[in-house]
């Protein structure tokens, strides 16, 4: 199918290493880690008391909603300011936002049980209280909020889109944009992912599931992507945002090229809810669709950002899934997980990446994948605790979801 | 690339019935629409209920059903009744791995009485230390929607072996009306062939409806003419609704039957000053271009003002060259939020193949247009907060 080649043309980006495309590359480059003690809420008697949250942009107390819309509002900003699209206020495309579930949290909850006009403790007792209670308890936990108020401010076009596929949303809405695009429907797609949802309940959820690392004691060496000793993902914050263009029409215009998003592929699992098929077909496929799609094999793939999470569980069936698709060069393809410094970012984990691949094509240097240590029981090269040169044109990124959503970019230097 | 895109598969699940056969022959009946809504649930407040089927014959499995609450389960039986009618329920792996799915739902499968317990443990204060101790006792061990609201498609990727791939839209009423214009656009533009595309809401709930209580919506009232309702003017109703789209040429290919053209589905949103949303509406209808006589299925939310801003938008077009009919589906149904716009368009099927619609369901002009016979249903969306979106519907 004849279609258009995707530039990106601006990135924007905020996790717990910090804001902004220039601190968050020195710190990654350096094998930084942003994960820390969470003090946001009390974690005495909690399993896991480490996250890599974002406490530098709002003053609490904050929804997830409140904090998710920070986030993206601010990795938006940068990219836009970057791609020089536009005038402000007046973006000249769609938005595709994944953004996390939101719904009351327990502060919301035990406001309108105090306010209840009877039956205290109840939900018909807080209905009681709920339409004089304040409009912020409405607008605040709609799912659609935090795209509607992006829309306002960046003056995007059309109807917004608010997007989850769990752990893949990042990657989902550059997807979205990327077809947009090549459809010719849009010019220009501004994609987003963010996630500011680490409140008590969502980490107790995670924590219940045996999903979340418990080394809490050094929260940096925490999370250790496909190393031994993993046992669990660090729940963490951020945002990335991405301006998308049809390259022809940035160049038209000179918008400075970063890359190009040269392929998409996706593939759901039907095996299990949060475990992946052990012949890890669907994780198999989302990668030879993606690598179909930008038309290249496995032998033109330079460098994998990984998901790796550092469960035990994704990691072996991503490492699995690796050396199914490139086979005996499986060892030779450096792989790293940047989620080994910031955590795991859920829904903007997608986004956050895929920026983080546009600086290691700028850059030509690979950010490592830090608590590396010990030997290793996976013969794949995870550019272990520091970065390194190389010669860098195309970049596998995987993104797979809790619920069976596989999303795999590739992203390239050049538009062909 | 410009592709015709069909309609071969549909389910549906309405507070009026089990399947769209039942809840067509309900909505020309007025005893069973008073049945349907029930006042006992969530005093002082109306919703409209729905009951599943009985699961064997969708959800064989009973693990699969014990891992669904009803807001799943109704999605998951609305999406095998519309692949048993496509001819894909059971298809080989091949086929499923082509298989699009696309949702656009909400949350709201929490453990109310729980939440009623920590509250109660809590009594007003905002004690950390307590709620942690609470939550880490009471929270049962599960995957939770709240948390991964992709796993409405998720189950139903699992228990239909739909593998394509799996998004979930989320916002209300526009998630509905995104979910199939996305599919829409994408065979149209010859990027896929085949969807499973829906939704479903869950009104016998309380934390959803909460929700939108504290935005002050909920009608207490149910005697309040639809059209003109105050901003509290909405009655939550359930559903659960799927189609299958595709290429005609992917129908062809594989010898579907269709059951109507889809032509257009668009969306956009404003912040609805006045005036803003009916100036949406009249460039989609443009855009849309339906014929004269066309019919018309309004998810009109009940909620005030804007209802009444789309009753005068409507009633310019019964009145004027264009001469539709209208009818008001959340009158007899509730508002199903994200399910509205898909409830809709499975009506619309059912419409435009037989040319006819069901009897007015409100008594105001804008649905007293003489009967005449048609081929073309537009299914309307203007969201309660926001979202005007606007489909086409035709006889093949």
């Amino acid at each position: 199918m004849a279609s258009r080649a995707v530039a990106v043309t601006g990135i924007g980006i905020v996790t717990s290493l910090g804001q902004g495309a220039e601190e968050n590359w020195q710190k990654l480059v350096a094998g930084e880690s942003g994960i820390h003690r969470i003090t946001r809420f009390p974690t005495d008697n909690l399993r896991t008391t480490i996250g890599g949250s974002v406490d530098f942009l709002l003053e609490q107390p904050f929804s997830a909603t409140q904090l998710s819309f920070a986030l993206a509002r601010t990795a938006a900003e940068e990219a836009i300011a970057q791609a020089k699209i536009g005038a402000p206020g007046d973006f000249p495309g769609d938005l595709f936002l994944a953004s996390p579930p939101v719904e009351h949290e327990w502060p919301q909850r035990v406001r309108l049980d105090r306010q209840a006009p009877g039956q205290p403790h109840t939900y018909a007792g807080m209905m009681g209280a709920a339409a004089q209670a304040g409009e912020d308890l409405y607008v605040d936990f709609l799912n659609g909020t935090i795209a509607d108020k992006l829309a306002d401010e960046f003056g995007t076009k059309g109807s917004p889109i608010t997007l989850t596929t769990a752990c893949a949303s990042g990657a989902t809405a550059i997807q979205l944009g990327v077809e947009a695009i090549r459809r010719g429907q849009t010019k220009a797609a501004l994609a987003i992912g963010t996630d500011g949802s680490i409140h008590m309940e969502a980490l107790i959820r995670f924590t219940l599931l045996s999903a979340l690392s418990t080394n809490n004691e050094d929260p940096t060496k925490a999370a250790r992507p496909f190393g031994k000793g993993r046992d669990g993902f660090v729940m963490a914050e951020g945002a990335g945002a991405l301006v998308l263009e049809d390259a022809e029409a940035a160049r038209a215009r000179g918008a400075t090229i970063l890359g190009y998003i040269r392929g998409v592929g996706e593939a759901a699992d039907t095996f299990h809810r949060t475990r992946s098929n052990p012949s890890g077909e669907a994780i198999i496929r989302a990668i030879n669709n993606a690598l179909g799609d930008a038309g290249i094999t496995p032998d033109d793939v330079d460098y994998i950002n990984a998901h790796g999470t550092s469960t035990p569980e994704n990691d072996k069936m991503e490492a699995f899934g690796i050396q199914a698709v490139f086979g005996d060069k499986a060892g030779d393809v450096p792989v790293s997980s940047n989620k080994s410094m910031i955590g795991h970012a859920l829904t903007a984990a997608g986004a956050v990446e895929a920026v983080i691949s546009i600086l290691t094509l700028q850059h030509q240097v690979l950010p490592p994948t830090i608590n590396h240590d010990g030997p290793q029981d996976i013969p794949l090269d995870f550019v272990p605790n520091e970065a390194r040169p190389a010669h860098v044109d195309l970049i596998l990124s995987n993104s797979f979801g809790f619920g069976g959503q596989n999303v795999c970019l590739v992203i390239g230097r050049n538009p062909d | 690339m410009t592709r015709e895109v069909w309609i071969t598969g549909q389910g549906l699940l309405s507070p009026l019935g089990q399947d769209l056969e039942t809840t067509w022959a309900g909505l020309h009946d007025p005893a069973a629409i008073a049945a349907a809504a029930d006042t006992g649930f969530l005093p002082p407040f109306t919703i409209f209920p729905a009951s599943l089927p009985p699961l064997d014959k969708f959800v064989p499995k009973r693990g699969d059903q014990r891992a669904m609450g009803p807001l799943m389960l109704s999605g998951c039986v609305a999406a095998a009744m519309a692949m048993e009618q496509a001819g894909l329920a059971g298809a080989a792996p091949e086929v499923l791995k082509q298989i699009n799915l696309m949702v656009g739902v909400g949350g709201g499968e929490r453990d109310e009485k729980v939440d009623e317990t920590i509250l109660a443990a809590l009594n007003g204060r905002d004690d950390g230390n307590l709620l942690a101790e609470q939550l880490q006792t009471e929270l049962r061990p599960t995957l939770f929607l709240a948390q991964l609201p992709n796993l409405f498609a998720g189950n139903i990727s699992i228990v239909l072996g739909v593998s394509g791939s799996s998004r979930t839209f989320m916002g209300e009423e526009a998630a509905g009306v995104d979910a199939v214009r996305v599919a829409f656009e994408r065979i149209q533009g010859g990027q896929a062939d085949l969807f499973l595309v829906g939704s479903a809401f869950n009104a016998s709930r309380q934390d959803i409806p909460l929700l939108y209580q504290a935005g002050g919506y909920l009608l207490e009232d149910p005697k309040r003419p639809f059209w003109q309702r105050p901003k509290a003017g909405m009655c939550l109703g359930s559903a659960g609704a799927f189609l299958v789209i595709e290429s005609r040429e992917s129908a062809e290919a594989r010898g579907a039957k269709p059951l109507a053209r889809l032509k257009a589905v668009v969306n956009d949103r404003c912040r609805r000053d006045p005036g803003q949303a009916t100036a949406n509406a009249a460039r989609e209808w443009a855009q849309v271009a339906p014929k004269p006589g066309c019919a018309v299925l309004s998810a009109a939310t009940g909620v005030g003002p804007v209802t009444a801003e789309e009753h005068d938008f409507l009633l310019a077009k019964v009145n004027g060259p264009d001469q539709v009919q209208v009818r008001a589906t959340a009158a007899a149904l509730g508002h199903s939020m994200e399910c509205a716009f898909v409830t809709n368009l499975v009506l619309a099927i059912k419409a435009a193949r037989t040319g006819k619609l069901f009897p007015a369901l409100t008594d105001d002009p804008v649905e007293a247009a003489p009967a005449r016979d048609f081929d073309q249903v537009v299914v309307s969306t203007w969201g309660h907060r926001r979202g005007e979106g606007l489909a086409l519907v035709e006889r093949i």
